[in-house]
């Protein structure tokens, strides 16, 4: 067997801070092969389908928290659910990093207004926020709904609002949001599919 | 937690002998480049179910991010593009520990306990007991395990032991979409990569085969690859790799000779190691003797 | 998708064109991989580039981006003339014996009826024969030259492999080859499914695209069949769900044509959407249109939806043209419009045009933005440096940002691409003050009723009297939603054979749509989704994954629209007496008293097989078609270049300027203004999406910004050569719109295509990056894209538009 320089140099270095320490009695020996604790032997586990695809994988979601009163919810490890007849437990580099969405530093927490003109947002309450927006949206409607046409016809219609509506949400959200459209009059209304 | 401890087959730095009485089978995770998109599926199971996070790097004009592994990236996906006789292929290689029968990492470590190479064939870093003097980078074949800038310890892939402790397919098996990754007994991985095998030769992969090097005495990471005559095609996977012969010599010889004439020396290596940390000096008399034999 | 994802392992065959769906649906596509390891399928890529998919296929070819009627008109031409027809389906099961109005032509490029002038056509030369008895007149012998089969054949063979690759840029060979995989599927016991996506949607011609492969399957007979049917594989978790939920301008919950100026009044809007059979016996289903409509308007205006009021049909807003989304953004650029709402939707990314957009966006008075993450479009008016440059204070948009929650933190359901509903469960409560979609919506509506309540406006009625029968009026639960979605019913419905047969009694959840009713005893917010929730409970939580047939059905996980059928139109997979064409892949078949097997029926259950009723029960005449009146450009597909082209004339009409490109698409002015022209803009873009990121939502997620941190655009070796630009170079990309700056990837997998004689250079702009985000902030790619759509679905171009690079 050849040793290079390089290489004998090598072991008698590491014999020097290797086998050497363990010799003189400094070595941990007490280590305990252990492997990591497996994180999730109780953690509460949530059945959910992931927001990204139409694939709609099935995924389980696990948190901290057993769901008393005291204890928050944190969300701590996603994967995919095994039972899915589609995923079958597999996720994409996207499903697999849901985790850091959930989590994201750019989620947004509070109600916010920017005022014309301004350089900044401005955090406001719910309410305000709901009271200024049906306002600028009654007044909108009641100053532009068009209840006939030019030939007489009812068209009932309130073309100066538009709403994208969220392909992301739920059909329940979505279901109520085209059910509350249509009942202002709005015709200018859009999805993700068209796009 | 007994429930989750596995039998210890060998483990770094240590005359101890290993406790050989229980049987557990041995496991294995098969990588199947021919099913592989290359999503990178598995790289984001493997940071989140680890809980590490990479640096957000830059593209590099490729598609390989981050770019090579790190002490927070255990597993990349390596792009490679070959044309051949006007036939352009898409080799993509998920690239990590490949969980060596013979470990050449745990045979270089100096420092007890700090690798371990459990009975069902996983080699695992225990960074607690890891020193950080890199030589477990020097003994691996497949140039895997890395140094964090953070904490000056070595980490690598650790084929989710603590997932597998509980009867759990490693994470990124768990993940991978289009079921590339496959993991179970080694037996049956192979019997599988079999099946894989007789399929891609019936689509006209001729030298399609498993890779399982000899060299290392065999792996628990293994590949289904078109080309199993040219692994070098895969972005350079070693066609006969085999642990370096300064590390058999280290075992062999070197090391208890070593031990007895430098003992006294080591009381002086530990308290500049307690001192000063790892000695990083060695690193460039190393380069610099690697220069000289060179010329 | 006609079929499901799990049955796409039931295939021999898998083309990927029009999509990528390894890179956009990896979880779906593994079972691309399962039929290559299970049944030994083979699968195909046809893509301008060597994508993903096209890495674990058995053959690649490439074609230019945009010429893919011509690719598939060429398929269409090779069955024919080589006889790979599947004979007793197309027969059977198409219009091909149908005998067409002797008007009909096509000319250079252009058919009968059309007005240059207003860029569209009359369609009275677009329709059958009829007979006295209304039906159309059919020639079982397919011989007579007005007949489908013989118009069709008329104009395809025009499509020869030689101009298919002119077009095209196939190589020849490799588009032969093509074809012959494809026809190997014309075998009754050989499928083929086709994985598309928005590489076919995104084109000025993107509904023909899709038609031309639905005509493909039909003369293949792979529709109805296990393993078959044209399958789009869609985008966003519940884009299926919104779109059945109809959340756009032309429709109602249902896919119901919503009303219009054009329907003078109830009667009229009823009697043209309730069509009378086109062939004796067929089931005609859309017949039912009146209890559809009249169960939703039970479901919306309740008691105050009556006979007497038609039942609220005046509430509803009649539609006076486009409102799509391109059309909304055209109408905000005119300042036309006031007010606007983005629900989880980030337009200034998302839509062609970046300037146009947000040039439109400033001029409203108010914008709200509903999300759960930072979008660019609320902060359209903020200055971000190159990325987007904004003068907030000239800008007098009053902007609100409404946090709400994610999937994770609300439960509902959503519909994958397969049709299948899926319940899931909230897992944590959303962070700060984040509340769920719905409570946004119930919130602010809850404000405006107690307005109009108070000051009364205009035309309060609908909103006063709009059911909301809610424990929580501020908080809907998704259960009541789901429920209302349904349907139930409000008196006791009576069984249609048995007057005196109650089948479901008054306040019960209704089994189904066939239980709804046009005298207001029904309320259905949703037709199709008829049974979901029913008396038995919500079945789309159902989560038994049973798999008895082993063809990946599970009938008792979730719910699938319609009627829990994981298969449309699966009577096709039957020959006319009702026996398989495939027994080892029997999806239904006829048991001699009724229809049964591994799926719900697509049939009338006691519909026997000599009753000769079509499997195409949605139209009028039974069977399927190849000749398609209801397209704006023409009942048969035909290429058309893409409104930026590197060609300056269509090869297939070279001497007529007005069949370039889609003589019907709607081109609005100033946009017809910024069209590039080859000379200055000589290369092909094409926008894209990586697997490692979904849209503008992963760039905020950490995990996939390190997958893919930074910005980047694809060239072909060749190019790059020729421009001196290296891997990893910092390139700048600019069309007539604008530029974008990013690094370049140099590679093997975009080649030089040799189109008509010129060398055609494409470049890839995948299109995750902008300035709000974890990842390395980028310019939005959509600057570049040309704002024209789709002459039917108004998708936008933005598969195929010009652009130039240069070293930035």
């Amino acid at each position: 067997m050849q040793v290079s320089r390089r290489q004998f140099f090598k072991i008698c270095s590491a014999g020097l801070s290797g086998s050497s320490i363990a010799l003189m009695g400094f070595s941990p020996a007490t280590a305990l092969a252990e492997v990591r604790s497996f994180k999730l032997a109780r953690a509460q586990e949530t059945r959910n389908t992931c927001p990204y695809c139409s694939v709609a994988c099935g995924v389980l979601i696990y948190s901290m928290g057993d769901k008393s009163k005291n204890a928050h919810s944190n969300i701590i490890h996603i994967e995919g659910d095994p039972d899915n007849p589609v995923n079958r437990g597999t996720l994409c580099p996207k499903g697999a990093g849901l985790l850091d969405m959930v989590h994201s530093p750019n989620r947004l927490k509070f109600p916010e207004v920017r005022e014309p003109g301004s350089n900044e947002w401005r955090r406001i309450s719910w309410d305000e926020a709901a009271e200024r927006i049906a306002k600028h949206m009654k007044a909108d409607r009641d100053a532009n709904f068009i209840e006939t046409n030019k030939d007489g016809v009812t068209v009932n219609r309130w073309n100066t609002f538009g709403c994208l509506v969220s392909s992301a949400a739920s059909n329940e959200p979505g279901y109520l949001t085209v059910k509350t459209l249509r009942a202002l009059g709005v015709v200018a209304l859009d999805t993700q599919a068209r796009i | 937690m007994a429930l989750q401890s596995l039998d210890i087959a060998q483990r770094s730095a240590t005359t101890t002998p290993a406790p050989s009485v229980r049987q557990t089978s041995e496991v294995a995770k098969l990588i199947d480049v021919s099913a592989c998109i290359g999503c990178k599926a598995c790289q984001a199971a493997c940071m989140e179910w680890n809980d590490i996070r990479d640096e957000i790097g830059s593209n590099v004009g490729a598609y390989d991010n981050p770019a090579d592994l790190s002490a927070r990236s255990w597993t990349v996906m390596r792009y490679a593009e070959v044309e051949e006789n006007g036939r352009l292929e898409w080799l993509i290689r998920k690239d990590g520990c490949m969980h060596c029968a013979d470990p050449g990492c745990l045979k270089a470590c100096p420092a007890p306990g700090a690798i371990v190479q459990y009975a069902n064939g996983i080699v695992d870093f225990h960074e607690e007991n890891c020193i950080g003097c890199g030589y477990c980078i020097t003994g691996c074949p497949f140039n895997v395990p890395r140094i964090s800038k953070q904490d000056g310890k070595a980490y690598k892939c650790t084929l989710c032991s603590d997932r597998v402790a509980v009867g759990q397919a490693p994470a990124c098996v768990k993940s991978c979409p289009t079921g590339a990754l496959q993991f179970g007994a080694k037996e049956q991985m192979k019997d599988y990569a079999e099946h894989r095998v007789a399929d891609l030769k019936s689509r006209g992969f001729e030298k399609a085969g498993l890779y399982d090097p000899p060299g290392v005495g065999g792996t628990h990471v293994m590949y289904v690859l078109h080309h199993a005559d040219r692994p070098e095609l895969y972005r350079g996977l070693p066609s006969d790799p085999s642990i370096s012969a300064m590390v058999h010599l280290w075992k062999g010889v070197a090391k208890p000779l070593a031990t007895v004439a430098l003992a006294a020396v080591a009381l002086g290596s530990l308290f500049h190691y307690v001192t000063r940390g790892p000695n990083e000096v060695s690193k460039e008399l190393e380069d610099e003797l690697e220069k000289e034999e060179g010329q | 998708m006609t079929n499901h994802w799990v049955d796409i392992k039931n295939a021999d065959l898998v083309l990927v064109m029009g999509g990528n769906a390894a890179e956009a649906h990896p979880c779906g596509f593994k079972w691309v991989v399962e039929a290559k390891k299970q049944r030994k399928a083979r699968l195909v890529v046809v893509d301008p580039r060597f994508t993903r998919s096209a890495s674990v296929a058995d053959y690649y070819a490439p074609l230019r981006s945009g010429s893919d009627i011509a690719f598939l008109g060429g398929v269409i031409n090779y069955l024919l003339a080589n006889d790979k027809l599947h004979h007793d389906y197309v027969k059977a099961y198409t219009n091909a014996s149908f005998l067409i109005d002797e008007g009909y032509s096509f000319d250079d490029g252009i058919f009968s009826g059309y007005d240059a002038a207003k860029r569209s056509y009359a369609k009275d030369t677009w329709k059958y024969q009829l007979d006295k008895e209304g039906y159309a007149k059919t020639d079982p012998t397919l011989q007579d030259p007005h007949c489908v089969f013989q118009l069709m054949k008329r104009h395809y063979g025009r499509y020869t492999p030689e101009l298919v690759g002119k077009v095209t840029g196939t190589p020849k060979e490799q588009f032969l080859k093509v074809c012959a995989l494809i026809a190997e599927t014309a075998a009754p016991n050989k499928t083929m499914t086709i994985c598309y996506a928005l590489g076919w949607t995104q084109h000025s011609v993107g509904t023909q695209n899709i038609r031309t492969m639905a005509m493909i399957q039909l003369l293949l007979g792979n529709m109805g069949m296990a393993g078959g049917g044209i399958n789009a594989l869609r985008g966003h978790s519940n884009v299926q769900g919104i779109t059945d939920m109809c959340a756009y301008s032309d429709a109602l919950p249902g896919y119901m044509s919503a009303p219009t100026d054009a329907d003078a009044d109830y009667k009229a809007y009823l009697e043209k959407r309730t069509p009378k059979p086109l062939r004796p016996n067929q089931m005609n289903f859309p017949q039912n249109f009146p209890k559809w409509f009249v169960s939703l308007m039970k479901a919306w205006y309740g008691p105050a939806a009556n006979e007497k009021n038609n039942f609220a049909y005046d509430w509803l807003p009649k539609k006076d043209g486009a409102y799509d989304v391109l059309a909304m953004f055209e109408r905000m650029h005119q300042g036309k419009m006031n007010g606007f709402v983005c629900q989880g939707f980030n337009p200034l990314a998302a839509v062609p045009n970046k300037k146009k957009v947000g040039d439109a966006l400033a001029k409203l008075k108010y914008l709200v933005i509903v999300d759960p993450l930072t979008t660019e479009t609320s902060e359209f008016w903020k200055d971000h440096g190159e990325f987007n440059t904004a003068d907030a204070s000239k800008i007098q948009t009053e902007v609100f940002r409404l946090p709400c929650n994610l999937f994770a933190e609300e439960t509902g359901s959503y519909t994958n691409s397969g049709r299948v509903i899926q319940w899931h469960w909230q897992a944590a409560e959303g962070p700060g003050e984040s509340v769920s979609d719905t409570e946004v919506v119930a919130r602010i509506f809850q404000k405006l009723k107690a307005m109009y309540q108070k000051d009364g406006g205009k035309l309060p009625e609908p909103i006063l009297n709009l059911t909301w029968p809610y424990r929580i009026p501020s908080k809907p639960a998704p259960e009541e939603l789901l429920m209302e979605i349904s349907g139930k019913a409000l008196g006791d419905v009576f069984d249609p054979k048995d007057k005196t047969k109650v089948i479901a009694k008054a306040g019960e959840q209704l089994a189904g749509f066939a239980q709804l009713r046009d005298d207001g005893s029904t309320a259905c917010g949703n037709w199709i989704y008829g049974g979901c929730y029913s008396q038995a409970g919500n079945l789309t939580a159902r989560r038994d994954n049973a798999d008895p047939s082993g063809l990946g059905q599970t009938l008792n996980w979730g719910f699938a629209w319609p009627a829990n059928r994981r298969i449309i139109y699966n009577r096709a997979s039957c020959d006319p007496a009702g026996k398989p064409w495939d027994a080892s892949r029997s999806v239904i078949k006829w048991l001699g008293d009724k229809w049964g097997g591994n799926d719900v029926p697509d049939m009338r259950p006691d519909a026997a097989p000599d009753e000769g009723v079509g499997p195409f029960i949605m139209t009028p005449e039974g069977v399927a078609r190849l000749f398609a009146p209801a397209l704006a450009e023409g009942p048969f597909p035909e290429h058309y270049e893409p409104f930026e082209t590197p060609l300056d004339k269509n090869p297939f009409h070279p001497g007529n300027a007005k069949a370039l490109n889609n003589p019907a698409a709607r081109v609005y002015k100033g946009d017809m203004e910024v069209f590039g022209k080859a000379k200055d803009y000589p290369y092909v873009g094409t926008t894209y999406r990586l697997t490692e990121h979904y849209h503008f939502w992963s760039k905020h997620v950490a995990i996939n910004a390190v997958l893919q941190p930074e910005q980047f655009v694809e060239i072909g070796e060749e190019l790059a050569k020729e421009k001196g630009i290296a891997g990893g170079d910092r390139v700048k990309v600019s069309s007539m719109r604008g530029h974008i700056k990013a690094v370049a990837v140099v590679t093997k997998r975009i080649k030089a295509l040799d189109v008509d004689g010129k060398k055609v250079h494409t470049i890839g702009i995948p299109i995750h990056w902008g300035f709000k985000g974890l990842a390395k902030p980028g310019f939005i790619a959509n600057t570049l894209t040309p704002f024209v759509g789709d002459a039917n679905s108004q998708t936008p171009e933005f598969k195929a538009f010009l652009v130039n690079i240069e070293k930035a």
